[in-house]
Parts: C-alpha cells; structure tokens; sequence
C-alpha cells in the first residue's frame, strides 16, 4: 500500500517532471501562454502517460529488448493520434489553441522517459498510478506557469479579468517571460522543498 | 513470465503485432471521428460568413468559387448580387493565416473574421479584433472601401493604424484585405448568373476583334 502511495506521490513532489526532473520543457514552455492552455495540454499528456504506461507495462514481457524502443513509440503515437482526433472532434477551441503541441507530446521526454524507467519494469497497477501522478504533476505545474504568465501578462486569471490588461508586462506572454516565470517558479519550489 | 528472447522471429513478430493493433485501433477512430471534425470546420466556416456579410434577411449563399486562389462566398437576395464574402490565405509573421472578409455592392468592408492564425500571443493575434475597433476610426477598416480610403499602414503612409508592436501582422492583413478586394473588384458580377455573363463579355471582345480589321 505505502509503495502504491509512493508511486503516485512520486511525481506530484520529489519527481515532479517540470520542476524535479526538469523533462518536457518546450511544451512546458510553449503552451503555458494561459492558466486553461497550460492546463489543457497536461490533462493531455496526462491522458498519454497514463494509456502509454498501462499498455507498455502489459505489453513488458512479451517485446523483446533490442526493439523496445521502436515499440513503445508506437504505442505512444497511437495515443497521441487518439487525443489529437478526439480533440478536434469534441473540444476544436483547446485543439486550436494547442495545435502544433499535441503531435508533439510524442516526443515528449516525460512519456517515453516513464515508459522506460517505471512502466517496462513495474506492474499494471503501479504503472497505472505512476502515470497518474506524474500526469498530475506536469498539469499541475503548467497549470501554476500559466496562471502566473497569465497574470502578469495580461491581468487575467483564468480567463477573468483581475486588473486592466494594459498594465500587464507583455514580455510574460512570450517566450522570454516564459523561461523568466519557469526559472523563479523552480528556485522557489526547490526554497520550500528543503 | 520471462521477457522473450531478442531473436528474428520474436522481434519481427512483437513489432508487427504492435504495429497492426496500433493501425487497426487508429483507423477505426479516424472513422469514428471524421464526421464530427468535418461537421466542426464546416460549422466554423458557415459562421464565419454569415458574421462577415450584412444581416439581411432571405439571403442565399451560393457555392464557393475560386478564384485566382482565392475562395468566393457570394450572397444573393431575389436573384440579385447583394455581397461576397472572401476567404483568403496570406503570410503574417508567424506563418500563413487565413482570414474571412466580407464585402457589400460597393466593395466596403462589412466585417472580417480571422479563421486561422500562428501570430505572436498578445501581439499579432490582436489582429482577430483590432481592424473593426468602432471606437477607434483610425484603425477600423469596417464601412470603408480599398478605393477611397488606402488600406496601408500609417507607418508606410497609408490611413489605417497598425497594431501597436505588430508591424508586420498589420501589414500582411491589410494586403490580405487588399488582395481580396481586388480580386472581386476585377471580376464584377451583378446578376446571379455570374459565369454566362463572363462568357458573355468575351464573345463580344471577339466580335470587335473580327471588325475592326
């Protein structure tokens, strides 16, 4: 039971994919420009991870090592391909928003790299909450840097209007201020980690 | 259960079955999703032109045609032109983007729609409202007309404002306007037989070429 909790807390705190393992920063970076983009795009990732892990982790003992990798890939296009179709069938707004990013999240480090690391060695189930929370935790903190850049660049909250957007710093909507949020988001989640 | 050996037989047979569950899986979904997603492009671009033509009532939109690369929406009521709608396709600054302007009888603009962008976030992609801003005449392009009024940036002399910080855009959306309406103003059509009229006019240019000499 306390490994089941691990695992899953595992990637919400101590590996956190953004801001513990540092993995997937161009989605990280690119699609944070709002809190709800930020968020869409880990709840996409999230949806990946968690298929890719459950099916790779089945599928563990029966791929031969030498062609592992060519087989997890697959895997995961598949997936990807799924939410791209089902995003632009069902949800066209975010699927526009995000665009470029959602063919992307198949090179995306976080899901190969748990493929890898957690799913071709543990069991469904802990794969499964493996999946889930590092899921979580890269929604999460794409959640939190959009929300940020969101605030500062343009006033807004969600969406909502906190302050007037001309007093917003612009640069926060752009890359630069991407990488500027990102830099002090890490050093303060690292401060209170100690 | 032991991982199975790397041999010929086992690598080529894992990796086929992978890949064949993979296309089987992916093909039923693209059947599954093909209809909605056509239905959303088709929803968007229908809204699109009827928020860029005059709201007028018992109007009909006749089918797209092309022309000189450009798609044309033209409305009727009563058998008569009234307005067109223009899709056209330009490169802003981020990439190509695509834009829907609609045109009245005498060539202003009635509205615009921006269909498909990749311009900066907070820059560029103010241009899906900045050019119909009514509180703003210098920037606003709505009501006025590419013959009377030079749809240019005022930076390069012309009248109409450019998006603060997004020169480029600015410039590129205005030549997509321009674009579009000269492509309309070039092949007038009144009545709703468009195409035996364009036949017409060049029977008679061939007429006057067999008299003159």
């Amino acid at each position: 039971m306390s490994k089941a909790f691990n695992t899953f807390t595992n990637g919400l705190v101590r590996e956190n994919p953004t801001f513990g393992l540092v993995l997937g920063m161009c989605p990280t970076l690119a699609t944070t420009t709002s809190a709800v983009n930020g968020m869409s795009m880990g709840l996409a990732t999230m949806f990946v991870l968690v298929c890719s892990n459950v099916v790779i982790s089945l599928l563990r003992n029966l791929i031969p090592d030498k062609v592992h990798i060519p087989a997890y890939i697959v895997v995961i296009a598949s997936f990807v391909t799924m939410v791209q179709l089902l995003m632009q069938a069902y949800v066209p707004a975010i699927y526009e928003t995000l665009g470029l990013f959602i063919p992307l999240i198949v090179v995306n480090c976080i899901v190969l790299g748990r493929a890898e690391a957690f799913a071709a060695k543990n069991n469904v189930g802990l794969s499964l909450l493996d999946g889930l929370g590092m899921g979580l935790g890269f929604t999460i903190s794409l959640t939190v840097l959009g929300a940020v850049r969101e605030l500062l660049g343009t006033g807004s909250f969600f969406g909502m209007t906190v302050y007037p957007d001309n007093y917003g710093m612009l640069i926060f909507v752009l890359a630069p201020g991407a990488f500027i949020a990102l830099a002090f988001l890490m050093a303060l989640v690292n401060k209170l980690r100690r | 259960m032991k991982r199975l050996e790397s041999n010929l037989t086992n690598m080529l047979l894992s990796l086929t079955l992978v890949t064949l569950a993979a296309a089987a899986l992916l093909g039923g979904l693209y059947v599954m999703t093909k209809e909605p997603i056509d239905l959303q492009k088709k929803q968007k671009q229908e809204a699109a032109i009827t928020s860029v033509l005059p709201a007028v009532e018992g109007m009909t939109i006749a089918e797209p045609e092309q022309v000189d690369g450009l798609t044309l929406h033209k409305a009727y009521k009563d058998g008569e032109w009234i307005a067109t709608a223009v899709e056209t396709e330009e490169n802003g600054f981020g990439g190509k983007f695509k834009v829907m302007i609609g045109f009245d009888k005498s060539g202003n603009v009635v509205n615009y729609e921006v269909l498909e962008h990749q311009e900066t976030p907070g820059l560029g992609d103010k241009m899906t409202f900045w050019f119909k801003n009514a509180d703003k005449q210098g920037q606003n392009i709505l009501g006025s007309n590419p013959a009377t009024r030079q749809f240019v940036v005022s930076k390069d002399g012309g009248e109409v404002d450019a998006i603060t910080a997004a020169t480029i855009s600015s410039r590129a959306f205005l030549k997509a306007v321009n674009h579009a309406y000269n492509t309309i103003a070039a092949a007038p059509v009144e009545a709703a037989t468009g195409a035996s009229q364009q036949v017409k006019t060049d029977t008679i240019a061939c007429d006057t070429l067999v008299v003159e000499p």
